[in-house]
């Protein structure tokens, strides 16, 4: 859920104006946020499975440290979605395991 | 390649502060930082500062981080962004990657800036999403916006877990408890009072058991510790909640030291394995400097001030200032620091950071 | 059950009566004055710094607990908006015959609006009884920490600390 409203830094302004696709779903977005902030706007907060156990992960550090946030963005695997900002239009998949690399037309 | 007087790496308050003492000096500075945006950790802390005028108290932490970009900026400090450094080679070659492709850049001297990361905490459940560190909830909520939960259990209660537990209410969320293993609150009273006032519970001498959930946070259950840190059988409790945030400490981020081949201390009062440095914030390595998070943990005040040495003795080191110039200078940053590490709080990572640099007494080996 | 600032995060009465932030009984009876529960020595003076009228004393170290002079004190309630603790409140025993003025430092969204009732609560956040908004002040200089007046029954002028956070989400 987005802070639209702050004690502090007042009311957020921006607009949602971008749409990416996860997982076949679409989903507004604010471009130049992290795809990490997108998603947990959105609800989404399984990231990853891992790769042995098909453990879910999610965002744990927030500034690109833990590795723990990847997800396939635009075919390709690995991306740490929380220091990736959000373009309009992007594919964006919950990464199972390695992941595969694949071309998205 | 790329030639500049001075290379810092990180552009957090200790950073940015170095950057700017060196420029008003008259020196070449590249600040270089792995993050779009310069600031570290600064435009997270909405907070008021503590401390005096001079520390600029009562003035919230992304107005200082604002003040501290415009000053950059008008003394002409040159910034590389998205540029994660990855090593520091021989003769003060800095290796770092920028969109994809690798470069370098040679420095007469480097002060590296590059703060601290949070500690996990492993308990089963841990990795389940929703549980995070405090440090990114507050990243979530203030930078970006978004309320990582809207029912959350804090563990650990210094200042980051009782700052990020206040900020997190200030968003919108409810924070339903703080948990903390001592016997006592570890972090400044009056921020424990606020999120009490907000009814916030904070339970002492109590742990995290297990956090519960199929693909995120569900639940967690929490336990009594007895005076020996065992749990007490008996005491579990079981709260609902949709989010753990874990603020259980941060450590050095010292690579790029280990790295360029710095003398370590292990200070656990301070962190963990901190570079050693004298009373110019210099290392074992002669125009090798540190300053901020790096050098023992502590807050951002601290971290500008500790910039501001650096950069002073930095600036002496390269002849911009004079000998007396520059002791005056180091002298009212001296002063100011020892200011912040007073009181019960201070007091210990005052003498840590003494005990730190007598080590350096003596004339540790320099090369 | 222990008590105290560093057990519970709520300064006990024994440590707030030891401090040198509290008004005396004298003064509590002639007028709106500040009212600081600053009881742990850390780095800081804002307070001091901020208060036109020399009535807050941190002075060197800057650890030294903030010490109030009651006399000098005019209520003006500049020191509660400056505090980054948010731990000085104003207080105002004799606002009627039967009721009390509580001003206190509120970083919440949204603010409550003048004339409304309101759920009052005590450090612990606890309920303690309603009370009526009497002034809602948020000019710039108070740099986002607004403050709210809030007039409750006397016998609460004490306890009332706050009032309780409306959920937006
Ligand atoms: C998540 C978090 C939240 C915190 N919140 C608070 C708070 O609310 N209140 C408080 O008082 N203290 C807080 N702290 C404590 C902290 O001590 C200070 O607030 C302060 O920011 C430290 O300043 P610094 O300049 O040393 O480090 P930082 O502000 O962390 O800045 C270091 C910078 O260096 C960059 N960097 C690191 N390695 C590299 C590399 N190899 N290449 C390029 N760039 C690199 C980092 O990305 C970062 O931008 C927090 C710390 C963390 C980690
Ligand atoms: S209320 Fe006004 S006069 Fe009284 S101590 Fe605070 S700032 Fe000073
Ligand atoms: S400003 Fe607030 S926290 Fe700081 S010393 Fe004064 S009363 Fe205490
Ligand atoms: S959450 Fe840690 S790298 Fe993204």
């Amino acid at each position: 859920m987005r802070v639209k409203h702050h004690p502090i830094l007042g009311e957020d302004r921006r607009k949602e104006d971008a749409t990416i696709i996860v997982d076949g779903r679409k989903i507004k977005a604010i471009a130049g946020e992290p795809i990490a902030a997108a998603l947990m706007a959105a609800g989404i907060r399984v990231f990853r499975k891992t790769p042995k156990k098909n453990q879910p992960r999610g965002v744990f550090c927030a500034i690109g440290r833990c590795t723990d946030c990847v997800m396939t963005v635009n075919g390709i695997p690995n991306v740490r979605t929380c220091v990736t900002p959000v373009e309009d239009g992007m594919v964006i998949e919950t990464q199972n395991g390695l992941g595969k690399w694949r071309e998205i037309r | 390649m790329k030639k500049t007087q001075v290379a810092i790496i990180g552009a957090g308050p200790a950073g940015l502060a170095a950057a700017i003492e060196i420029a008003r000096a008259g020196g070449e500075v590249t600040l270089l930082d792995e993050n779009h945006k310069p600031g570290g950790q600064l435009f997270k802390q909405i907070h008021k500062f503590f401390g005096s005028g001079e520390h600029r108290a009562g003035i919230r932490g992304f107005k200082i981080g604002e003040q501290l970009l415009e000053d950059t900026e008008k003394l002409g400090v040159n910034v590389l962004l998205d540029s994660p450094v990855y090593s520091i080679f021989e003769d003060f070659v800095i290796g770092y990657t920028h969109d994809g492709r690798e470069k370098a850049i040679q420095a007469e001297r480097i002060i590296l800036a590059t703060g601290a990361s949070e500690n996990a905490l492993a308990f089963p459940g841990c990795t389940l999403p929703g549980v995070m560190g405090a440090g990114a909830a507050q990243t979530m909520i203030n930078v970006h916006r978004v309320l990582p939960g809207k029912k959350i259990i804090m563990v650990g209660s210094g200042n980051v877990g009782l700052i990020v537990s206040y900020q997190l209410l200030q968003a919108g969320a409810d924070v339903v408890a703080l948990i903390e293993a001592a016997p006592e609150i570890g972090g400044y009273g009056v921020h424990a009072s606020k999120i009490r006032r907000a009814g916030v519970a904070i339970y002492t001498s109590h742990t995290i058991q297990e956090v519960i959930g199929e693909d995120s946070v569900e639940g967690a259950v929490i336990v009594g510790l007895d005076e020996e840190w065992r749990p007490i059988k008996g005491t579990e409790k079981f709260i609902e909640v949709d989010t753990v945030c874990i603020a259980v400490g941060l450590s050095p981020l010292a690579e790029l030291a280990w790295l360029a081949g710095c003398e370590f201390a292990f200070v656990p009062s301070l962190g963990g394995h901190i570079p050693k440095h004298d009373r110019n914030m210099e290392t074992t390595i002669k125009g090798l400097y540190v300053a901020g998070d790096l050098t023992g943990i502590e807050e951002a005040s601290s971290a500008m001030e500790e910039g501001r040495l650096a950069g002073i003795a930095c600036a002496e080191s390269l002849g911009l200032y004079s000998e007396e110039k520059a002791r005056h200078l180091k002298e009212k940053v001296w002063a100011r620091l020892d200011a912040l590490r007073t009181g019960p709080f201070g007091e210990r990572r005052r003498d840590a950071k003494r005990k730190l640099m007598d080590l350096m007494e003596g004339g540790a080996d320099i090369g | 059950m222990a008590k105290g600032i560093k057990k519970t995060g709520i300064p006990s009465w024994e440590e707030l009566k030891a401090s040198p932030g509290l008004p005396d009984a004298d003064r509590l009876e002639e007028g709106p004055v500040a009212f600081i529960e600053c009881v742990q020595e850390i780095p800081c003076n804002p307070c001091e710094d901020v208060c036109p009228f020399g009535a807050i004393e941190v002075g060197s170290p800057i650890t030294n607990l903030p010490k109030l002079y009651g006399k000098k004190c005019t209520g003006c309630g500049l020191c509660v908006a400056a505090c980054p603790g948010l731990v000085i409140f104003k207080v105002h025993k004799n606002y009627t015959d039967s009721t009390s003025l509580v001003e206190f430092p509120f970083e919440y969204h949204p603010l409550p609006k003048t004339g409304k009732t309101v759920r009052c609560v005590n450090r612990e956040g606890k309920f303690v009884v309603e009370g009526k908004v009497v002034k809602v002040r948020n000019p710039k200089q108070f740099d986002a920490t607004p403050l709210i007046t809030v007039e409750v029954p006397k016998k609460y002028f004490l306890e009332v600390r706050s009032i309780e956070r409306k959920r937006w989400c």
